[in-house]
């Protein structure tokens, strides 16, 4: 089985927030939850970067420790997938994570949380794969359709690259020998404990 | 003629020289890595808790591209099981030890079947109101501390995600009453409990609690006169921090912000709960004629007299015991236990 992670290339991205924008509408997301952002570094500055970013699928993933319902498991593939049936909105995976993945909508009374959507690596939930009921709640399900997530599939420069930690790894090696350079594998050590050596 | 071919291939090489030159200086211009001053991940993280930086979207927390401390998964999920399961389980221990070896503490002069006011109406019910909303917010916070531990195991997942739901609106909810009742509390006591030299007394013979030792106090002993303070402050505190957490990232609050609120939240509210325990015990079964003051009330002269004899001299100077009731005529009154 594949050990599926996200790498963004950040000598590449150009903050076109076409991955932003294709998970929005793959998914039809609610309005006001962005699974997945852009974020800008030393803006205007010299060495600027941008930054594609979204769950990362962790290793020990943090918000699966501190759930209180046990809302988070874990697929084959190592994608990290909540099940919202079991979420009561607490918004503790969103203290707990280091890449502010978690998303809440605004559903009720006071600040209270409705049950939390995060990005799913374009794999769906619990209910059967490709299901209406699954389409509602998280999404398409373009993994179990043998397609990779849209946000990579979609970036037009390559920055974003999503599928096995160890082709996307390599793809990212050979890059970096072939340009002379690379900022590195951005989140990768928090993540899954160990970056890329280039 | 020599000469001047000489002169000429020299002007032809300092020329091709030349040229050489500034067409080399682009090409090594363009093996100038272009990340030498480019933001670095693991350089950032050195020198920074987290990395922020600039987004398009109107979420502004999201624009914190990486907080990697697990310093408050580390918190949530070890340090405050352990600081809940020491405080609360090492009470109910000392409780239990202490009922079995103690017993409950009788009134040792027997009833007196004369009573006295001691807490009227308005004030038994902002008691009520605040311990009935306290029972309810702690059950419901410890669920969602210790509840994925000890009881989603028992009643499974979906049963459990249901109870859950309702204990965090019902711990949301019920914020609100028990907020008023702490304030309430804080006004309606306030006089009976400002510390003084009674207290000291009183807490050097441990507050009668081993042997058969009565010490003085006034309408609040010192032992009162703390869970009086633990509510207050300790009360303010949950609030405080509770809010917080309820409407989150208000105010320009960070994720950081957030995550202290949780943790002052969290120890101030299981060592609360822990010392609500010892204050249940002496109001119940620790203390024959403890409950009545908050049930009826009103207790006995006889009880009042051992435990708040300053009070009760006080008290009778003013309204004498209470009228309202049929006073036995054969039992003389009790002599002092002290």
């Amino acid at each position: 089985m594949a050990r599926m992670k996200f790498l963004c290339d950040a000598d590449r991205c150009i903050e076109c927030n076409a991955c932003v924008t294709a998970c929005k509408n793959e998914h039809e997301v609610p309005w006001g939850i962005n699974r997945r952002r852009v974020v800008t570094l030393n803006d205007g500055k010299p060495g600027e970067r941008s930054i594609s970013m979204a769950c990362m699928h962790c290793t020990d993933p943090p918000c699966a420790a501190v759930c209180p319902t046990n809302v988070f498991y874990v697929t084959a593939d190592a994608v990290v997938l909540n099940n919202k049936d079991l979420c009561i909105g607490c918004g503790y995976c969103f203290y707990a994570c280091p890449f502010g993945a978690p998303q809440y909508p605004k559903t009720t009374n006071f600040g209270s949380r409705g049950k939390m959507d995060k990005c799913t690596f374009c794999a769906g939930g619990p209910e059967a794969d490709g299901s209406k009921e699954e389409y509602a709640k998280y999404g398409a399900n373009r993994l179990a359709e043998g397609k990779l997530p849209l946000c990579a599939e979609m970036c037009s420069t390559k920055s974003l690259l999503a599928g096995d930690g160890e082709i996307i790894a390599t793809i990212y090696k050979e890059r970096v020998a072939k340009r002379g350079y690379g900022s590195g594998a951005w989140g990768w050590q928090t993540a899954y404990r160990e970056t890329i050596a280039t | 003629m020599a000469k001047l071919v000489a002169l000429t291939r020299l002007a032809a090489a300092a020329i091709a020289l030349a040229f050489m030159v500034t067409w080399v200086a682009p090409a090594v211009a363009q093996q100038v890595n272009p990340t030498a001053n480019a933001v670095q991940e693991q350089q950032l993280l050195k020198s920074l808790k987290t990395i922020d930086g600039r987004g398009t979207i109107p979420d502004k927390k999201s624009y914190v591209l990486e907080q990697p401390g697990r310093d408050w998964r580390h918190f949530h999920q070890v340090t405050l099981h352990w600081i809940g399961g020491i405080a609360i389980i090492g009470v109910l221990a000392i409780l239990v030890i202490f009922y079995l070896t103690r017993g409950m503490i009788r009134i040792e002069s027997g009833r007196s079947g004369r009573t006295i006011i001691r807490f009227t109406a308005v004030e038994r019910f902002v008691h009520w109101l605040t311990a009935t909303c306290f029972i309810i917010l702690a059950l419901s916070g410890l669920n969602i501390t210790f509840g994925r531990t000890l009881l989603l195991p028992l009643i499974g997942p979906s049963a459990f995600t249901t109870w859950s739901e309702f204990a965090k609106y019902a711990h949301n909810y019920l914020s609100f009453p028990f907020t008023i009742g702490v304030v309430a509390i804080f006004l309606m006591w306030i006089a009976g409990n400002i510390p003084n030299r009674v207290d000291v007394e009183w807490l050097k013979r441990g507050g009668g609690m081993v042997g058969h030792d009565h010490p003085p106090a006034y309408r609040f002993n010192a032992g009162q006169k703390m869970i009086y303070w633990i509510v207050v402050i300790g009360g303010t505190a949950v609030a405080v921090t509770g809010y917080l957490l309820m409407f989150p990232f208000y105010g320009g609050l960070g994720v950081g912000d957030m995550q202290l609120a949780q943790v002052v939240h969290g120890i101030v509210a299981v060592l609360f709960v822990a010392a609500m325990l010892g204050h249940i015990y002496i109001g119940t079964i620790g203390m024959e004629g403890a409950f009545e003051a908050m049930g009826e009330g009103t207790v006995d002269v006889n009880w009042a007299k051992e435990h708040h004899r300053l009070w009760l001299e006080e008290e009778m100077a003013r309204v004498g015991p209470n009228e309202s009731q049929t006073q036995p005529q054969s039992r003389p009154m009790a002599t002092p236990a002290e």
